[in-house]
């Protein structure tokens, strides 16, 4: 299998705080990688280096052999290849649905108005969101903007996906429809790097979990050794804590 | 006349004043002092100051334009548009700042460059944004351009200075004239135009104020 994203030996600090201390992965084709851990632990910053919107101190991101620190200019050309869905969406404000997903395909990988429209709708259609596709993002609930924003990615067709706490913003209720889409997307093979505290959806997709802390990597696995045998203690803490806030159904509840 | 010199004056001034505010946000430290120092000029110097600036002391600068009274035009415009752009700079630097920093990490991330997401993603939100506040510009430009008759640019106040040097009798009446035409241009739209983008704004999720 190809590696699509090497992350080898970054490190990050801002001012004193060391962030990233040293963290190297990779992730090859099709998989899905979920970083969890503590917050402060570094795993925004981390998705954040990946795509270069934090560029790191030290270290070296690839992209499918491609250094994305070597040359500034073709930087938004390498952008495009990688997606990214927000905590907080980041929908742009003054486009309707439709054309917060087509602008890209527009505006960046040079398609035609209609092109880029058909584009648009297909992966409005994917999230379920084909119907609201003339709302503006403030006439749609969070659950309905983090689709459209997942839709966003998936029209620019990238190599790989990041997702950082895609869910952690929404209520409870509106979850549910989030993890749904990110399933059906993971079960097509979209690799993809997801940070999220949601077990059920890392059970049933992910290949590999990453548990952080401090800005290291303290221990990965298959979410069966996660679930049964972890090793760390702060693994162990962690992941109980998690059990006491969700409760041990709701954590090991299937998604599927 | 007036409305032309009013209109041009702030298309003008909106393209300087774009730029300025692109070079205070975005600029190296050098264009930041520079649009810095221009903004600083130009809102501490009275506009007949400038009028007599440009349409005395400079005119000959635009003479270019065919005649006195097309350069006298000329040398209005450039009085008051490079003091709009002064204020314009500081509105839109304002907007532009207040524009969410998510915007500029999302449009980084499909794959933009800097410029795309500034022209495509944060100047039309930062635009609507000041529009509210852009009608209060209007509303000061259109008034001060009365000043321009002053250089003796033939303007609504030129016109009706004019009028009454032959009807002195009338003089309360026509300036009462001026008066309601200069509101009548001024008030209709600074109220529409403020109102409709501030509801816009509402629908968009943009912006403050009460829900």
């Amino acid at each position: 299998m190809t590696k699509v994203i090497e992350v080898i030996d970054v490190w990050k600090a801002y001012d004193k705080l060391e962030v990233l201390k040293g963290i190297s992965f990779d992730v090859s084709e099709g998989e899905v990688k979920v970083v969890f851990g503590p917050s402060g632990s570094g795993k925004s910053t981390l998705l954040r280096v990946i795509n270069m919107l934090t560029p790191p101190d030290k270290g070296e991101v690839l992209l499918r052999g491609e250094s994305l620190m070597a040359h500034k200019a073709e930087l938004s050309k390498l952008r495009t290849r990688i997606g990214f869905v927000f905590q907080n969406f980041n929908l742009f404000a003054h486009l309707k649905a439709i054309d917060n997903v087509s602008i890209g395909p527009r505006l960046v990988l040079g398609k035609t108005k209609e092109e880029a429209q058909e584009i648009a709708h297909k992966a409005l259609e994917k999230v379920r969101m084909a119907d609201w596709s003339h709302h503006y993002p403030a006439q749609l609930s969070g659950g309905q903007q983090q689709r459209v924003g997942i839709a966003r990615s998936i029209a620019m067709n990238p190599d790989v996906i990041l997702f950082d706490e895609p869910t952690s913003a929404l209520d409870p209720e509106l979850i549910g429809e989030v993890l749904q889409v990110m399933l059906d997307i993971a079960k097509e093979g979209t690799t993809m790097i997801v940070v999220t505290h949601e077990m059920g959806f890392a059970r049933a997709v992910s290949s590999e979990m990453i548990f952080m802390d401090e800005g290291v990597i303290v221990e990965t696995g298959t979410p069966k050794h996660f679930f049964e045998n972890p090793q760390s203690k702060r693994a162990i803490d962690f992941l109980h804590k998690l059990e006491v806030l969700y409760g041990k159904a709701e954590a090991d509840k299937q998604l599927v | 006349m007036t409305l032309a010199l009013t209109l041009i004056s702030l298309a003008v001034g909106f393209v300087v004043g774009t730029a300025l505010a692109l070079m205070r946000v975005y600029g190296p430290v050098e264009l930041q002092w520079i649009a810095k120092g221009y903004e600083k000029i130009f809102r501490s110097i009275p506009l007949l100051i400038l009028l007599f600036i440009f349409g005395a002391a400079l005119l000959s600068w635009f003479m270019w334009a065919g005649s006195i009274v097309a350069a006298l035009f000329v040398a209005a415009v450039f009085a008051l548009a490079l003091r709009s752009a002064a204020y314009q700079s500081e509105l839109f630097r304002g907007s532009i700042l207040s524009v969410d920093i998510g915007q500029m990490m999302a449009a980084r991330s499909v794959g933009m460059t800097d410029l795309q997401a500034t022209r495509h993603i944060i100047l039309p939100q930062a635009y609507r944004l000041s529009l509210p506040g852009w009608t209060n510009e209007y509303a000061v430009v259109i008034k001060d351009s009365s000043l321009a008759s002053a250089i003796g640019v033939i303007d609504m106040l030129y016109q009706g200075q004019a009028f009454m040097n032959t009807y002195p009798a009338l003089f309360l009446g026509i300036i009462l004239v001026i008066a309601i035409i200069y509101f009548v241009f001024t008030y209709p739209i600074t109220k529409y135009v403020g109102e409709s983008m501030t509801n816009k704004l509402r629908q968009l999720g943009l912006g403050g104020g009460k829900q």
